[in-house]
Protein backbone atom coordinates (compact mmCIF):
# COMPACT_ATOMS: atom_id res chain seq x y z
CA UNK A 1 0.00 0.00 0.00
CA UNK A 2 1.47 3.41 -0.37
CA UNK A 3 1.99 5.07 2.41
CA UNK A 4 -0.21 8.95 3.68
CA UNK A 5 3.24 10.54 2.89
CA UNK A 6 4.08 9.66 -0.48
CA UNK A 7 0.14 10.00 -1.44
CA UNK A 8 0.36 13.34 -0.18
CA UNK A 9 3.80 14.60 -2.23
CA UNK A 10 1.58 13.30 -5.02
CA UNK A 11 -0.96 15.69 -3.97
CA UNK A 12 0.55 18.61 -3.15
CA UNK A 13 2.20 18.21 -6.54
CA UNK A 14 -1.49 18.11 -8.30
CA UNK A 15 -2.20 20.83 -6.76
CA UNK A 16 0.61 23.24 -7.65
CA UNK A 17 -0.43 22.41 -10.65
CA UNK A 18 -4.05 22.94 -9.93
CA UNK A 19 -3.57 26.13 -8.99
CA UNK A 20 -1.85 27.38 -11.85
CA UNK A 21 -3.60 25.99 -14.47
CA UNK A 22 -6.32 28.50 -14.38
CA UNK A 23 -3.99 31.26 -14.82
CA UNK A 24 -2.72 29.37 -18.01
CA UNK A 25 -5.67 28.14 -19.58
CA UNK A 26 -8.21 31.15 -18.44
CA UNK A 27 -11.05 29.87 -21.13
CA UNK A 28 -11.20 26.56 -19.28
CA UNK A 29 -11.81 27.85 -15.64
CA UNK A 30 -15.26 27.40 -15.35
CA UNK A 31 -14.81 23.52 -16.42
CA UNK A 32 -11.85 22.81 -13.79
CA UNK A 33 -14.39 24.08 -11.42
CA UNK A 34 -16.72 21.42 -11.83
CA UNK A 35 -14.29 18.96 -11.86
CA UNK A 36 -13.48 19.90 -8.21
CA UNK A 37 -17.24 20.06 -7.49
CA UNK A 38 -17.69 16.10 -9.45
CA UNK A 39 -14.57 15.42 -6.88
CA UNK A 40 -16.59 16.07 -3.82
CA UNK A 41 -19.75 14.52 -5.14
CA UNK A 42 -18.21 11.36 -5.96
CA UNK A 43 -16.29 11.22 -2.84
CA UNK A 44 -19.98 11.90 -0.49
CA UNK A 45 -21.26 9.46 -2.29
CA UNK A 46 -18.87 6.79 -1.58
CA UNK A 47 -19.33 7.34 2.16
CA UNK A 48 -22.73 5.46 2.67
CA UNK A 49 -22.55 4.26 -1.26
CA UNK A 50 -18.92 2.73 -1.50
CA UNK A 51 -17.52 2.21 2.39
CA UNK A 52 -20.83 1.32 4.01
CA UNK A 53 -22.36 -0.41 0.82
CA UNK A 54 -25.62 1.17 1.16
CA UNK A 55 -26.43 2.44 -2.34
CA UNK A 56 -28.35 5.73 -2.01
CA UNK A 57 -29.83 7.39 -5.33
CA UNK A 58 -31.47 10.13 -2.99
CA UNK A 59 -28.02 12.15 -1.94
CA UNK A 60 -28.77 15.07 -4.61
CA UNK A 61 -31.38 15.76 -2.03
CA UNK A 62 -28.81 17.57 0.00
CA UNK A 63 -27.18 18.45 -2.89
CA UNK A 64 -30.79 20.78 -3.89
CA UNK A 65 -31.56 21.77 -0.10
CA UNK A 66 -28.04 23.11 0.45
CA UNK A 67 -28.74 24.98 -2.77
CA UNK A 68 -32.15 26.48 -1.96
CA UNK A 69 -31.21 27.56 2.00
CA UNK A 70 -28.04 28.97 0.73
CA UNK A 71 -29.81 31.04 -1.88
CA UNK A 72 -32.83 32.52 0.72
CA UNK A 73 -30.25 32.83 3.19
CA UNK A 74 -27.85 34.91 0.69
CA UNK A 75 -31.30 36.72 -0.53
CA UNK A 76 -32.61 37.92 2.18
CA UNK A 77 -29.95 38.32 4.76
CA UNK A 78 -29.53 42.14 4.08
CA UNK A 79 -32.47 42.82 1.60
CA UNK A 80 -35.54 43.98 2.97
CA UNK A 81 -38.54 41.55 3.11
CA UNK A 82 -39.60 40.58 -0.58
CA UNK A 83 -42.22 42.79 -1.99
CA UNK A 84 -45.37 40.22 -2.72
CA UNK A 85 -46.17 41.87 -6.08
CA UNK A 86 -42.48 40.69 -7.55
CA UNK A 87 -42.20 38.03 -9.36
CA UNK A 88 -39.85 35.57 -6.75
CA UNK A 89 -37.58 34.41 -9.86
CA UNK A 90 -36.92 37.45 -11.13
CA UNK A 91 -35.67 39.22 -8.05
CA UNK A 92 -32.32 39.71 -8.25
CA UNK A 93 -29.87 41.18 -5.75
CA UNK A 94 -27.31 43.51 -5.60
CA UNK A 95 -24.76 43.30 -2.57
CA UNK A 96 -21.48 44.93 -1.94
CA UNK A 97 -18.53 43.05 -1.48
CA UNK A 98 -18.49 42.38 2.66
CA UNK A 99 -22.43 41.84 2.33
CA UNK A 100 -21.67 39.01 -0.55
CA UNK A 101 -19.36 36.89 1.45
CA UNK A 102 -21.03 37.24 4.35
CA UNK A 103 -24.10 36.04 3.90
CA UNK A 104 -22.78 33.09 1.18
CA UNK A 105 -20.65 31.85 4.37
CA UNK A 106 -23.92 32.13 6.87
CA UNK A 107 -26.16 31.17 3.72
CA UNK A 108 -23.29 27.89 3.25
CA UNK A 109 -23.28 26.76 6.65
CA UNK A 110 -27.14 26.84 7.14
CA UNK A 111 -27.76 24.67 3.85
CA UNK A 112 -25.03 22.58 5.72
CA UNK A 113 -27.12 22.06 8.94
CA UNK A 114 -30.18 21.63 7.44
CA UNK A 115 -29.00 18.96 5.30
CA UNK A 116 -27.52 17.60 8.22
CA UNK A 117 -31.25 17.54 10.10
CA UNK A 118 -32.72 15.91 7.02
CA UNK A 119 -30.12 12.92 6.74
CA UNK A 120 -30.58 12.44 10.50
CA UNK A 121 -34.60 12.61 10.37
CA UNK A 122 -34.77 10.58 6.94
CA UNK A 123 -31.81 8.21 8.46
CA UNK A 124 -33.83 7.38 10.96
CA UNK A 125 -36.60 6.28 9.04
CA UNK A 126 -35.32 4.52 6.57
CA UNK A 127 -31.43 3.52 7.28
CA UNK A 128 -32.79 0.50 9.71
CA UNK A 129 -33.49 -1.14 5.83
CA UNK A 130 -31.25 -3.03 4.57
CA UNK A 131 -29.29 -3.08 1.18
CA UNK A 132 -31.26 -2.95 -1.86
CA UNK A 133 -34.67 -2.13 0.43
CA UNK A 134 -32.88 0.99 1.19
CA UNK A 135 -31.91 2.01 -2.20
CA UNK A 136 -35.39 1.62 -3.73
CA UNK A 137 -36.78 3.89 -0.60
CA UNK A 138 -34.02 6.40 -1.88
CA UNK A 139 -35.22 6.41 -5.37
CA UNK A 140 -38.17 9.15 -5.15
CA UNK A 141 -36.47 11.11 -2.35
CA UNK A 142 -34.78 13.38 -5.55
CA UNK A 143 -37.74 13.47 -7.37
CA UNK A 144 -39.88 14.00 -3.89
CA UNK A 145 -37.76 17.37 -3.20
CA UNK A 146 -38.22 18.91 -7.04
CA UNK A 147 -41.45 18.59 -6.66
CA UNK A 148 -42.17 20.44 -3.21
CA UNK A 149 -39.72 22.83 -4.13
CA UNK A 150 -42.08 23.51 -7.66
CA UNK A 151 -44.62 24.40 -5.18
CA UNK A 152 -42.86 26.77 -2.84
CA UNK A 153 -43.72 30.57 -4.19
CA UNK A 154 -41.21 31.85 -1.23
CA UNK A 155 -38.41 30.21 -3.41
CA UNK A 156 -39.82 31.22 -6.89
CA UNK A 157 -41.80 27.80 -6.92
CA UNK A 158 -41.69 25.83 -10.79
CA UNK A 159 -40.07 29.57 -12.71
CA UNK A 160 -36.72 28.48 -10.15
CA UNK A 161 -34.65 31.42 -8.45
CA UNK A 162 -31.81 34.00 -9.14
CA UNK A 163 -28.68 34.26 -6.80
CA UNK A 164 -27.00 37.32 -5.54
CA UNK A 165 -24.72 38.98 -8.29
CA UNK A 166 -21.27 38.53 -7.71
CA UNK A 167 -19.46 42.09 -6.48
CA UNK A 168 -18.06 43.55 -9.75
CA UNK A 169 -15.29 45.88 -7.84
CA UNK A 170 -13.09 42.88 -6.97
CA UNK A 171 -10.00 42.65 -8.30
CA UNK A 172 -10.75 38.39 -7.92
CA UNK A 173 -12.86 37.64 -10.57
CA UNK A 174 -16.35 35.20 -9.86
CA UNK A 175 -14.69 32.18 -11.97
CA UNK A 176 -11.70 32.28 -9.78
CA UNK A 177 -12.90 32.84 -6.81
CA UNK A 178 -14.95 29.99 -7.22
CA UNK A 179 -12.55 27.71 -8.57
CA UNK A 180 -10.12 28.27 -5.73
CA UNK A 181 -13.11 28.02 -3.20
CA UNK A 182 -14.16 24.76 -4.56
CA UNK A 183 -10.17 23.25 -4.94
CA UNK A 184 -9.88 24.41 -1.22
CA UNK A 185 -13.41 22.64 -0.19
CA UNK A 186 -12.42 19.61 -2.15
CA UNK A 187 -8.99 19.13 -0.38
CA UNK A 188 -10.59 19.62 2.82
CA UNK A 189 -13.38 17.05 2.13
CA UNK A 190 -10.38 14.80 0.88
CA UNK A 191 -8.08 15.03 3.67
CA UNK A 192 -11.02 14.72 6.37
CA UNK A 193 -12.39 11.88 4.76
CA UNK A 194 -9.44 9.99 4.24
CA UNK A 195 -9.03 10.66 7.92
CA UNK A 196 -12.24 9.10 8.56
CA UNK A 197 -12.09 6.14 6.62
CA UNK A 198 -8.53 5.36 8.49
CA UNK A 199 -9.99 5.68 12.16
CA UNK A 200 -12.72 3.10 14.12
CA UNK A 201 -15.38 5.32 12.82
CA UNK A 202 -14.58 4.13 9.02
CA UNK A 203 -13.99 0.83 10.05
CA UNK A 204 -17.08 0.16 11.54
CA UNK A 205 -18.46 1.41 8.15
CA UNK A 206 -16.61 -1.40 6.31
CA UNK A 207 -18.21 -3.60 8.88
CA UNK A 208 -21.10 -2.81 8.18
CA UNK A 209 -20.75 -3.43 4.29
CA UNK A 210 -18.74 -6.73 4.66
CA UNK A 211 -21.51 -8.39 7.38
CA UNK A 212 -24.34 -5.93 9.32
CA UNK A 213 -25.55 -8.78 10.99
CA UNK A 214 -22.04 -9.66 12.78
CA UNK A 215 -21.38 -6.43 12.85
CA UNK A 216 -24.57 -5.91 15.16
CA UNK A 217 -24.19 -9.52 16.60
CA UNK A 218 -20.51 -7.56 18.08
CA UNK A 219 -22.84 -4.81 19.94
CA UNK A 220 -22.41 -2.33 16.94
CA UNK A 221 -25.38 -0.11 17.11
CA UNK A 222 -25.08 -0.42 12.80
CA UNK A 223 -28.03 2.16 12.27
CA UNK A 224 -26.26 4.89 14.29
CA UNK A 225 -23.17 4.47 12.07
CA UNK A 226 -25.39 4.41 8.96
CA UNK A 227 -27.06 7.68 10.04
CA UNK A 228 -23.64 9.03 11.00
CA UNK A 229 -22.05 8.61 8.01
CA UNK A 230 -25.17 9.77 5.92
CA UNK A 231 -24.90 12.90 7.71
CA UNK A 232 -21.66 13.42 7.23
CA UNK A 233 -21.90 13.13 3.09
CA UNK A 234 -25.00 15.50 3.31
CA UNK A 235 -22.86 18.00 5.10
CA UNK A 236 -20.55 18.13 2.14
CA UNK A 237 -22.86 17.45 -0.38
CA UNK A 238 -24.76 20.91 1.04
CA UNK A 239 -21.89 22.90 0.84
CA UNK A 240 -21.33 21.61 -3.11
CA UNK A 241 -24.76 22.62 -3.61
CA UNK A 242 -24.79 25.91 -2.42
CA UNK A 243 -21.54 27.13 -4.05
CA UNK A 244 -22.48 25.28 -7.25
CA UNK A 245 -25.96 27.44 -7.60
CA UNK A 246 -23.97 30.58 -7.25
CA UNK A 247 -21.52 29.39 -10.07
CA UNK A 248 -24.93 28.77 -12.10
CA UNK A 249 -26.18 31.90 -10.90
CA UNK A 250 -29.65 30.51 -11.27
CA UNK A 251 -31.92 27.87 -9.40
CA UNK A 252 -34.40 25.74 -10.85
CA UNK A 253 -35.91 22.97 -9.18
CA UNK A 254 -36.01 20.12 -11.27
CA UNK A 255 -33.35 20.72 -13.99
CA UNK A 256 -30.49 22.18 -11.37
CA UNK A 257 -30.85 21.64 -7.73
CA UNK A 258 -32.21 18.27 -7.76
CA UNK A 259 -31.44 16.90 -11.47
CA UNK A 260 -31.72 13.28 -10.83
CA UNK A 261 -30.11 12.92 -14.13
CA UNK A 262 -27.10 14.77 -14.11
CA UNK A 263 -25.61 15.46 -10.57
CA UNK A 264 -27.77 12.35 -8.86
CA UNK A 265 -26.77 9.98 -11.18
CA UNK A 266 -22.93 10.98 -12.26
CA UNK A 267 -21.89 10.91 -8.61
CA UNK A 268 -22.84 7.65 -8.50
CA UNK A 269 -21.00 6.66 -11.98
CA UNK A 270 -18.07 8.57 -10.92
CA UNK A 271 -17.38 6.72 -7.78
CA UNK A 272 -18.32 3.18 -9.27
CA UNK A 273 -15.84 3.61 -12.17
CA UNK A 274 -13.32 4.78 -10.22
CA UNK A 275 -13.43 2.48 -7.45
CA UNK A 276 -15.92 2.75 -4.82
CA UNK A 277 -15.11 1.94 -1.43
CA UNK A 278 -11.46 3.30 -1.93
CA UNK A 279 -10.68 7.09 -1.04
CA UNK A 280 -8.56 7.73 -4.53
CA UNK A 281 -11.34 5.99 -6.82
CA UNK A 282 -14.27 8.57 -6.51
CA UNK A 283 -11.23 11.25 -7.43
CA UNK A 284 -10.02 9.55 -10.08
CA UNK A 285 -13.68 8.31 -11.32
CA UNK A 286 -14.62 12.51 -11.27
CA UNK A 287 -11.87 13.17 -13.36
CA UNK A 288 -12.19 10.77 -16.03
CA UNK A 289 -15.81 11.21 -16.53
CA UNK A 290 -15.57 14.73 -16.47
CA UNK A 291 -13.19 15.24 -18.80
CA UNK A 292 -14.40 12.47 -20.78
CA UNK A 293 -18.08 14.30 -20.96
CA UNK A 294 -16.49 17.60 -21.53
CA UNK A 295 -14.52 15.89 -24.63
CA UNK A 296 -17.21 14.19 -26.02
CA UNK A 297 -19.49 17.31 -25.91
CA UNK A 298 -16.84 19.00 -27.67
CA UNK A 299 -16.08 17.00 -30.26
CA UNK A 300 -18.69 14.56 -30.69
CA UNK A 301 -22.16 17.18 -30.60
CA UNK A 302 -24.91 14.80 -30.80
CA UNK A 303 -23.03 11.60 -30.05
CA UNK A 304 -21.63 12.72 -27.13
CA UNK A 305 -24.23 10.67 -24.97
CA UNK A 306 -23.63 7.54 -26.61
CA UNK A 307 -20.26 8.17 -26.42
CA UNK A 308 -20.03 8.46 -22.75
CA UNK A 309 -22.51 5.47 -22.09
CA UNK A 310 -19.82 3.38 -24.71
CA UNK A 311 -17.29 4.94 -22.45
CA UNK A 312 -19.40 3.40 -18.88
CA UNK A 313 -19.86 0.20 -20.39
CA UNK A 314 -16.24 -0.91 -21.44
CA UNK A 315 -15.72 0.64 -17.87
CA UNK A 316 -18.22 -1.43 -16.29
CA UNK A 317 -16.97 -4.82 -18.66
CA UNK A 318 -13.64 -4.60 -17.80
CA UNK A 319 -13.00 -3.17 -14.51
CA UNK A 320 -16.09 -3.94 -13.02
CA UNK A 321 -14.78 -3.51 -9.68
CA UNK A 322 -13.61 0.19 -10.77
CA UNK A 323 -10.26 1.48 -11.95
CA UNK A 324 -8.81 1.63 -8.82
CA UNK A 325 -10.60 -1.89 -7.80
CA UNK A 326 -9.34 -3.72 -10.31
CA UNK A 327 -5.87 -2.61 -9.30
CA UNK A 328 -6.74 -2.86 -5.52
CA UNK A 329 -7.59 -6.32 -6.42
CA UNK A 330 -4.91 -7.51 -8.47
CA UNK A 331 -2.36 -6.60 -5.52
CA UNK A 332 -3.78 -8.00 -2.89
CA UNK A 333 -4.09 -11.45 -4.78
CA UNK A 334 -0.17 -11.15 -5.45
CA UNK A 335 0.07 -10.43 -1.76
CA UNK A 336 -2.07 -13.78 -0.78
CA UNK A 337 -0.01 -15.72 -3.46
CA UNK A 338 3.31 -14.23 -1.86
CA UNK A 339 2.55 -15.17 1.29
CA UNK A 340 1.52 -18.60 0.72
CA UNK A 341 4.68 -19.28 -1.31
CA UNK A 342 6.75 -18.07 2.07
CA UNK A 343 4.62 -20.50 4.14
CA UNK A 344 5.56 -23.37 1.74
CA UNK B 1 -24.58 -18.57 40.60
CA UNK B 2 -26.20 -18.91 37.36
CA UNK B 3 -24.97 -17.04 34.90
CA UNK B 4 -27.62 -17.36 32.15
CA UNK B 5 -31.14 -18.71 32.96
CA UNK B 6 -33.56 -20.07 30.28
CA UNK B 7 -37.08 -20.40 31.74
CA UNK B 8 -39.57 -22.14 29.93
CA UNK B 9 -38.90 -20.72 26.26
CA UNK B 10 -41.64 -21.42 23.76
CA UNK B 11 -40.71 -20.08 19.81
CA UNK B 12 -42.62 -21.55 16.89
CA UNK B 13 -42.49 -20.00 12.83
CA UNK B 14 -45.70 -19.83 12.03
CA UNK B 15 -47.03 -23.77 12.40
CA UNK B 16 -43.21 -25.10 13.23
CA UNK B 17 -42.82 -25.13 16.94
CA UNK B 18 -39.08 -24.76 17.22
CA UNK B 19 -38.60 -24.33 21.00
CA UNK B 20 -41.62 -25.73 23.22
CA UNK B 21 -40.94 -25.23 27.05
CA UNK B 22 -37.14 -25.15 26.78
CA UNK B 23 -35.25 -24.58 30.12
CA UNK B 24 -32.18 -24.52 31.34
CA UNK B 25 -28.89 -22.91 33.28
CA UNK B 26 -25.81 -22.04 32.72
CA UNK B 27 -23.71 -21.39 35.96
CA UNK B 28 -20.89 -18.85 36.02
CA UNK B 29 -17.18 -19.88 34.59
CA UNK B 30 -18.63 -23.77 33.60
CA UNK B 31 -18.54 -25.37 29.95
CA UNK B 32 -22.27 -26.33 29.31
CA UNK B 33 -22.92 -28.26 26.26
CA UNK B 34 -25.86 -28.54 24.10
CA UNK B 35 -26.36 -31.29 21.98
CA UNK B 36 -29.26 -32.76 19.44
CA UNK B 37 -30.06 -34.05 16.25
CA UNK B 38 -30.13 -31.82 13.34
CA UNK B 39 -33.34 -29.79 13.13
CA UNK B 40 -33.88 -29.79 16.95
CA UNK B 41 -34.15 -26.59 18.09
CA UNK B 42 -30.31 -25.77 19.09
CA UNK B 43 -29.85 -22.72 17.03
CA UNK B 44 -33.18 -20.98 17.04
CA UNK B 45 -32.67 -21.79 21.21
CA UNK B 46 -29.61 -19.61 20.68
CA UNK B 47 -31.11 -16.84 18.61
CA UNK B 48 -33.98 -16.65 21.19
CA UNK B 49 -30.85 -15.82 23.78
CA UNK B 50 -29.07 -13.07 22.07
CA UNK B 51 -32.13 -11.31 21.21
CA UNK B 52 -32.26 -12.25 17.14
CA UNK B 53 -35.50 -12.70 17.26
CA UNK B 54 -38.58 -12.16 20.18
CA UNK B 55 -39.48 -15.38 22.24
CA UNK B 56 -43.18 -16.29 21.94
CA UNK B 57 -43.34 -16.66 25.61
CA UNK B 58 -40.76 -17.41 29.01
CA UNK B 59 -38.35 -15.47 30.35
CA UNK B 60 -34.90 -15.32 30.05
CA UNK B 61 -32.11 -13.96 32.52
CA UNK B 62 -28.42 -12.95 32.83
CA UNK B 63 -26.74 -12.06 35.49
CA UNK B 64 -30.40 -11.88 36.87
CA UNK B 65 -31.61 -9.34 34.15
CA UNK B 66 -34.74 -10.23 32.03
CA UNK B 67 -32.89 -9.70 28.39
CA UNK B 68 -35.72 -11.08 26.81
CA UNK B 69 -36.92 -8.12 25.16
CA UNK B 70 -33.32 -6.59 24.57
CA UNK B 71 -31.98 -6.18 20.77
CA UNK B 72 -28.98 -8.02 19.71
CA UNK B 73 -26.62 -5.05 20.53
CA UNK B 74 -27.80 -4.45 23.78
CA UNK B 75 -27.45 -8.13 24.93
CA UNK B 76 -23.65 -8.20 22.93
CA UNK B 77 -22.95 -5.21 25.47
CA UNK B 78 -24.05 -6.89 28.36
CA UNK B 79 -21.20 -9.42 27.78
CA UNK B 80 -22.89 -12.10 26.18
CA UNK B 81 -21.34 -12.62 22.49
CA UNK B 82 -22.11 -15.57 20.12
CA UNK B 83 -20.42 -16.91 16.83
CA UNK B 84 -21.97 -18.63 14.05
CA UNK B 85 -22.65 -22.07 12.74
CA UNK B 86 -21.59 -20.73 9.32
CA UNK B 87 -18.33 -18.09 9.55
CA UNK B 88 -19.10 -14.71 9.96
CA UNK B 89 -16.51 -12.33 9.57
CA UNK B 90 -15.63 -9.30 7.39
CA UNK B 91 -14.38 -11.12 4.11
CA UNK B 92 -13.12 -7.97 2.50
CA UNK B 93 -10.92 -6.36 5.60
CA UNK B 94 -7.90 -8.09 6.77
CA UNK B 95 -7.28 -9.98 10.12
CA UNK B 96 -5.89 -7.13 12.06
CA UNK B 97 -8.62 -4.96 11.24
CA UNK B 98 -11.28 -7.66 11.80
CA UNK B 99 -9.78 -7.92 15.61
CA UNK B 100 -9.82 -4.13 15.80
CA UNK B 101 -13.51 -3.50 14.84
CA UNK B 102 -14.42 -6.02 17.48
CA UNK B 103 -12.71 -4.02 20.21
CA UNK B 104 -15.40 -2.57 22.59
CA UNK B 105 -15.62 1.21 20.15
CA UNK B 106 -18.43 2.67 21.59
CA UNK B 107 -16.58 2.57 25.29
CA UNK B 108 -14.69 5.74 24.11
CA UNK B 109 -16.84 7.29 21.47
CA UNK B 110 -15.34 10.32 21.71
CA UNK B 111 -12.07 9.29 19.76
CA UNK B 112 -14.38 7.41 17.50
CA UNK B 113 -12.69 9.62 14.71
CA UNK B 114 -9.29 8.33 15.58
CA UNK B 115 -7.11 5.67 14.69
CA UNK B 116 -7.16 2.19 17.02
CA UNK B 117 -5.75 3.15 20.31
CA UNK B 118 -1.96 1.02 21.16
CA UNK B 119 -3.88 -1.05 23.48
CA UNK B 120 -6.18 -2.16 21.00
CA UNK B 121 -3.41 -3.09 18.67
CA UNK B 122 -1.31 -4.70 21.43
CA UNK B 123 -4.18 -7.05 22.59
CA UNK B 124 -4.90 -7.78 18.38
CA UNK B 125 -1.14 -8.93 18.34
CA UNK B 126 -1.78 -11.30 21.41
CA UNK B 127 -5.34 -12.89 20.52
CA UNK B 128 -4.10 -13.33 17.05
CA UNK B 129 -0.72 -14.95 18.24
CA UNK B 130 -3.01 -16.65 20.87
CA UNK B 131 -5.51 -18.45 18.04
CA UNK B 132 -2.41 -18.79 15.71
CA UNK B 133 -3.09 -16.52 12.78
CA UNK B 134 -0.65 -14.28 13.89
CA UNK B 135 1.38 -14.47 10.66
CA UNK B 136 -1.67 -14.13 8.09
CA UNK B 137 -3.04 -11.07 9.84
CA UNK B 138 -2.76 -8.87 6.93
CA UNK B 139 -4.52 -11.61 4.49
CA UNK B 140 -8.04 -10.62 4.25
CA UNK B 141 -10.42 -12.83 6.11
CA UNK B 142 -12.34 -13.43 3.42
CA UNK B 143 -9.03 -15.66 2.15
CA UNK B 144 -8.32 -17.58 5.26
CA UNK B 145 -9.67 -21.44 5.07
CA UNK B 146 -12.86 -22.05 6.71
CA UNK B 147 -11.08 -23.18 9.61
CA UNK B 148 -9.04 -20.11 10.15
CA UNK B 149 -12.00 -18.11 9.86
CA UNK B 150 -13.34 -19.75 12.94
CA UNK B 151 -10.70 -19.25 15.23
CA UNK B 152 -10.35 -15.48 14.07
CA UNK B 153 -14.10 -15.40 14.51
CA UNK B 154 -13.31 -16.73 18.04
CA UNK B 155 -10.51 -14.44 18.58
CA UNK B 156 -13.20 -11.81 17.54
CA UNK B 157 -15.34 -12.20 19.82
CA UNK B 158 -12.42 -12.87 23.03
CA UNK B 159 -11.29 -8.64 21.98
CA UNK B 160 -14.86 -8.13 23.17
CA UNK B 161 -13.63 -9.12 26.64
CA UNK B 162 -17.19 -11.12 27.22
CA UNK B 163 -18.29 -12.87 30.12
CA UNK B 164 -20.28 -15.71 28.23
CA UNK B 165 -19.36 -17.40 24.79
CA UNK B 166 -22.05 -18.80 22.26
CA UNK B 167 -20.29 -21.31 20.41
CA UNK B 168 -22.66 -22.72 17.21
CA UNK B 169 -20.94 -25.63 16.31
CA UNK B 170 -17.22 -24.36 16.64
CA UNK B 171 -15.53 -27.71 15.30
CA UNK B 172 -17.90 -28.01 12.47
CA UNK B 173 -15.68 -27.98 9.37
CA UNK B 174 -12.39 -27.77 10.81
CA UNK B 175 -9.54 -30.34 10.34
CA UNK B 176 -8.55 -33.02 13.14
CA UNK B 177 -5.91 -31.00 13.91
CA UNK B 178 -7.13 -27.98 14.23
CA UNK B 179 -9.90 -29.40 16.53
CA UNK B 180 -7.47 -30.54 19.03
CA UNK B 181 -6.16 -26.77 19.29
CA UNK B 182 -9.25 -25.17 19.23
CA UNK B 183 -10.52 -27.51 22.46
CA UNK B 184 -7.33 -26.02 23.98
CA UNK B 185 -7.83 -22.85 23.62
CA UNK B 186 -11.75 -22.87 24.53
CA UNK B 187 -10.62 -24.64 27.61
CA UNK B 188 -7.76 -21.88 28.44
CA UNK B 189 -10.41 -19.13 28.04
CA UNK B 190 -12.53 -20.58 30.15
CA UNK B 191 -9.78 -21.48 33.08
CA UNK B 192 -7.27 -18.36 32.51
CA UNK B 193 -10.50 -15.48 31.54
CA UNK B 194 -12.93 -16.94 33.58
CA UNK B 195 -15.26 -17.02 30.32
CA UNK B 196 -18.08 -18.91 30.84
CA UNK B 197 -19.04 -21.17 27.64
CA UNK B 198 -22.23 -22.74 26.49
CA UNK B 199 -21.22 -24.83 23.08
CA UNK B 200 -23.50 -26.46 20.76
CA UNK B 201 -21.38 -29.47 19.15
CA UNK B 202 -22.17 -32.48 16.88
CA UNK B 203 -18.95 -33.80 17.48
CA UNK B 204 -19.68 -36.33 20.73
CA UNK B 205 -16.19 -36.57 21.56
CA UNK B 206 -15.48 -32.81 21.24
CA UNK B 207 -18.32 -32.59 23.77
CA UNK B 208 -18.29 -35.67 25.97
CA UNK B 209 -14.40 -34.25 26.81
CA UNK B 210 -15.32 -30.56 27.04
CA UNK B 211 -18.14 -29.74 28.90
CA UNK B 212 -19.38 -30.68 32.49
CA UNK B 213 -23.01 -30.76 31.73
CA UNK B 214 -24.71 -31.35 28.81
CA UNK B 215 -28.23 -30.15 27.69
CA UNK B 216 -29.85 -32.81 24.82
CA UNK B 217 -32.50 -31.22 22.61
CA UNK B 218 -34.61 -33.04 20.55
CA UNK B 219 -38.09 -32.00 18.44
CA UNK B 220 -37.86 -28.63 20.19
CA UNK B 221 -37.93 -29.87 23.70
CA UNK B 222 -35.59 -30.61 26.42
CA UNK B 223 -35.12 -34.46 26.14
CA UNK B 224 -33.01 -34.88 28.83
CA UNK B 225 -29.48 -33.02 30.53
CA UNK B 226 -26.71 -34.13 33.09
CA UNK B 227 -23.24 -35.25 33.21
CA UNK B 228 -21.87 -36.26 30.28
CA UNK B 229 -21.44 -40.30 30.98
CA UNK B 230 -25.12 -39.98 32.02
CA UNK B 231 -25.67 -38.57 28.77
CA UNK B 232 -24.23 -40.89 26.93
CA UNK B 233 -25.73 -44.00 28.70
CA UNK B 234 -29.28 -42.07 28.40
CA UNK B 235 -31.39 -44.55 26.32
CA UNK B 236 -33.63 -41.96 25.26
CA UNK B 237 -30.79 -39.82 23.97
CA UNK B 238 -29.55 -42.71 21.89
CA UNK B 239 -32.73 -43.25 20.75
CA UNK B 240 -33.41 -39.49 19.72
CA UNK B 241 -30.06 -39.76 17.87
CA UNK B 242 -30.65 -43.00 16.21
CA UNK B 243 -34.16 -41.89 15.47
CA UNK B 244 -36.53 -44.69 17.27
Amino acid sequence: MITNNKQNMLIWIGLAISAVVPLLLPNYITVLTYIWVMIILALTWDMLGGQTGYTSFGNILFFGVGMYVSAVVQRDMFSSGLDRFERVSEIVVNLNASEYFVSLAVGTLAGAIVAVILAVILGSGILGMRGHYFAICTLGLGHAAAEIASGIDYIGAGSGMVTPIYPGELALSKEAFYYYAFMLFAIVTFFLFRKIYQSQFGLALNAIRDNENKAESMGIHTTQYKIAGWSIAAFFLAIAGAGVGNVIGFIDPVEIAFSGPTFGVWMIVMAILGGKGTIWGPVLGAVILYSAKETFWTYLLGWDKVALGLLIVIIVVYFPKGVLGYFKERKQLSNSILSQKGEG
Amino acid sequence: MDQLNVKSVDKAYGGVIANHDVSLTVPEGKIVGIIGPNGSGKTTLFNSIVGHHPIDSGEIHFNGKEISSLTIPQIARLGMLRTFQQTHIYGKMTCVQNMQISSDIDANWKRIFNPFSKEVDEMVDELLAFVGLYKKRFLLAGDLSFGQQKLLEFAMALMKKPTILLLDEPTAGVNPTLINGLIDRLRQVNEEKGITLLVIEHNMRVIMNLAEHIYCLANGTMLADGKPDDIQNDQRVIDAYLGN
